[in-house]
C-alpha cells in the first residue's frame, strides 16, 4: 500500500497528547496502524508525553493507594493483548475491533441518496463527533462541501479525485473546518470510506443543502 | 538567554532525565524477568506523585487520581514484560498507559478500548537494531526541545497534552483562530522531528 495522503501533524500531536475527540481518533488510530510514517510521528509526539510528565510537580499519594496497590500485586496476572482477529480484508487493526471482524460488506448500509449509502458506527457518550464509514458508488461525484467543523476521512477502498489529488486506499484526508472540495470517485469500483466529523458537514448548492438532512451528515 | 537555559538544562535536567530513565528501566526489567516487588515499589514511588499531578490536571478529582493511579500502577506490573525500549523511554511507555486508562474511564461504553489496543499506536518491527541503539538517549533530545520551543508553542502543547482540551477549546480559551493553534502544535512538532533527526 502506497500512501500519498497523510495526517496534520497538528492531528497527530493532538492524538498523541490523548485530547482528540473519539471518533476522530479512531480515524487516525486506523490510518496510523496503516502508515509507517505517521506511526513514527505519532511516536516521536508521544515522546513529548514522557517528558511533560517527567517535569510535572509530584502531588503525595496518600499511604492507603500504595498498600492497596502493593497488595493487589499478588492478584493480578500477566497482560495479554487479545489476539489479533482473523482479518477478512486488509481493515486497520483499531476499525477491526468496532466492527467486531465483520468485512465491508457484512455491516449494514443504509443507502441514503442515489449511489450513497451510510453505516453509523458506535461510539461512548463523552463523543463529540460523529463517526461512519460512506460508500459512495463508481463515478459519482460528491455534492461541492465545505466542512464547517474537523473531518477526517479515511480511504478503506476504491479512489476518488478532487482538488488535492488520487485519494486511495490508506490515504487520509485531515483537511481542517475551511477546505472545500468536491470528490469524484473513479470508475469500476465503489469508494469505501471511514469518516469522522465533528460538526456537520455543510454542502454548498441549495439542492444539496435541501438533501443534507436525509443523508445525515 | 536560550543559550544558556540550554547549558543549564544540558548539564543537570539531561543528564538526571537520562540516569533516571535507565534506572526506571531497569526496574521495569526487574519486574519483567523476576516479578521483583521492591523494584515495583521504587518505580511507584517515582511515579505515582507525577502520575497523581497529571491525572488532576487533567480533572479528576484527588480520590479518581488515586484510582486512576493505581490502574496504571497495576499495568505496569502486568504489562511489565511487554515494555520495547526501542519505542521509547520508560516515562514515555508509562505516560501511553496513564493516558489510554484515563480515555478508557471516560468513554466507559466505548466498544474501543485503548488499553488493548497496545501502549503504542501500533505494534511495529519499523525499528531496526541499528535504530535501537541511536534511540538510547533520544529523551534527551525530547528536553532540549521542549525547552527550546517558543512560549507561545509550548502553551499550545501543556494545554493539549496536561490539561484535557481539545484544539477547538484551546483557541477558545486563548481566544485564537483554531488555524493559529494548529500551526502552533505542527510548528513544535517540527522542531521536535528536527531535533530527534539531528541527533540521529
Amino acid at each position: 500500500m502506497t500512501i500519498n495522503h497523510h495526517l496534520d501533524t497538528a492531528t497527530i500531536m493532538a492524538h498523541a497528547a490523548g485530547s482528540l475527540d473519539e471518533a476522530l481518533s479512531v480515524v487516525t488510530a486506523s490510518h496510523i496502524a496503516l502508515c509507517a510514517s505517521c506511526r513514527e510521528a505519532s511516536r516521536q509526539a508521544s515522546l513529548l508525553g514522557g517528558e511533560i510528565l517527567g517535569e510535572l510537580e509530584g502531588t503525595a499519594v496518600s499511604s492507603n493507594c500504595r498498600s492497596q496497590t502493593l497488595c493487589m500485586l499478588d492478584t493480578a496476572t500477566l497482560h495479554h493483548y487479545p489476539k489479533k482477529l482473523k482479518l477478512k480484508n486488509a481493515l486497520p487493526g483499531p476499525l477491526n475491533l468496532l466492527l467486531e471482524g465483520k468485512s465491508l460488506d457484512e455491516v449494514s448500509w443504509t443507502s441514503k441518496a442515489p449511489g450513497l449509502a451510510f453505516c453509523g458506527l458506535p461510539v461512548s457518550a463523552a463523543a463529540r463527533g460523529k463517526l461512519f464509514l460512506m460508500r459512495i458508488a463508481a463515478g459519482k461525484a460528491m455534492p461541492e462541501h465545505g466542512h464547517g467543523g474537523e473531518e477526517i476521512t479515511l480511504i478503506l477502498k476504491g479512489a476518488y479525485n478532487d482538488s488535492l489529488g488520487r485519494f486511495a486506499a490508506g490515504d487520509v484526508a485531515d483537511l481542517g473546518e475551511d477546505f472545500e472540495h468536491k470528490p469524484v470517485v473513479e470508475e469500476g469500483a465503489p469508494c469505501i470510506c471511514l469518516v469522522a466529523t465533528e460538526a456537520p458537514t455543510r454542502f454548498k448548492s441549495w439542492s444539496a443543502r435541501l438533501l443534507q438532512p436525509f443523508i445525515g451528515i | 538567554m536560550r543559550a544558556a537555559a540550554w547549558n543549564m538544562l544540558k548539564k543537570d535536567t539531561l543528564t538526571d532525565r537520562f540516569n533516571e530513565d535507565q534506572v526506571m528501566k531497569g526496574l521495569i526489567q526487574g519486574i519483567a524477568d523476576n516479578r521483583d516487588r521492591t523494584c515495583f515499589a521504587k518505580l511507584f514511588d517515582t511515579f505515582a506523585p507525577r502520575l497523581k499531578s497529571f491525572m488532576i490536571r487533567k480533572g479528576a478529582s484527588p480520590e479518581l487520581a488515586e484510582d486512576l493511579v493505581q490502574e496504571t500502577m497495576i499495568s505496569v506490573w502486568r504489562k511489565a514484560g511487554l515494555y520495547d525500549p526501542a519505542k521509547g523511554s520508560a516515562l514515555t511507555w508509562i505516560f501511553t498507559i496513564a493516558r489510554n486508562l484515563r480515555i478508557d474511564r471516560i468513554r466507559k461504553e466505548s466498544s474501543m478500548p485503548l488499553s488493548e489496543l497496545g501502549d503504542y499506536d501500533a505494534p511495529s518491527d519499523d525499528l531496526g537494531s541499528d535504530d535501537r541503539l541511536a534511540q538510547r538517549q533520544e529523551q534527551q533530545q525530547v528536553a532540549m526541545a521542549l525547552a527550546d520551543i517558543p512560549v507561545e508553542q509550548k502553551q499550545v502543547i501543556m494545554l493539549a497534552f496536561v490539561e484535557d482540551i481539545s484544539q477547538s477549546e484551546i483557541a477558545e480559551r486563548l481566544k485564537l483562530p483554531l488555524g493559529t493553534v494548529k500551526s502552533r502544535m505542527r510548528l513544535a512538532y517540527a522542531r521536535l522531528r528536527k531535533s530527534l533527526e539531528t541527533y540521529n
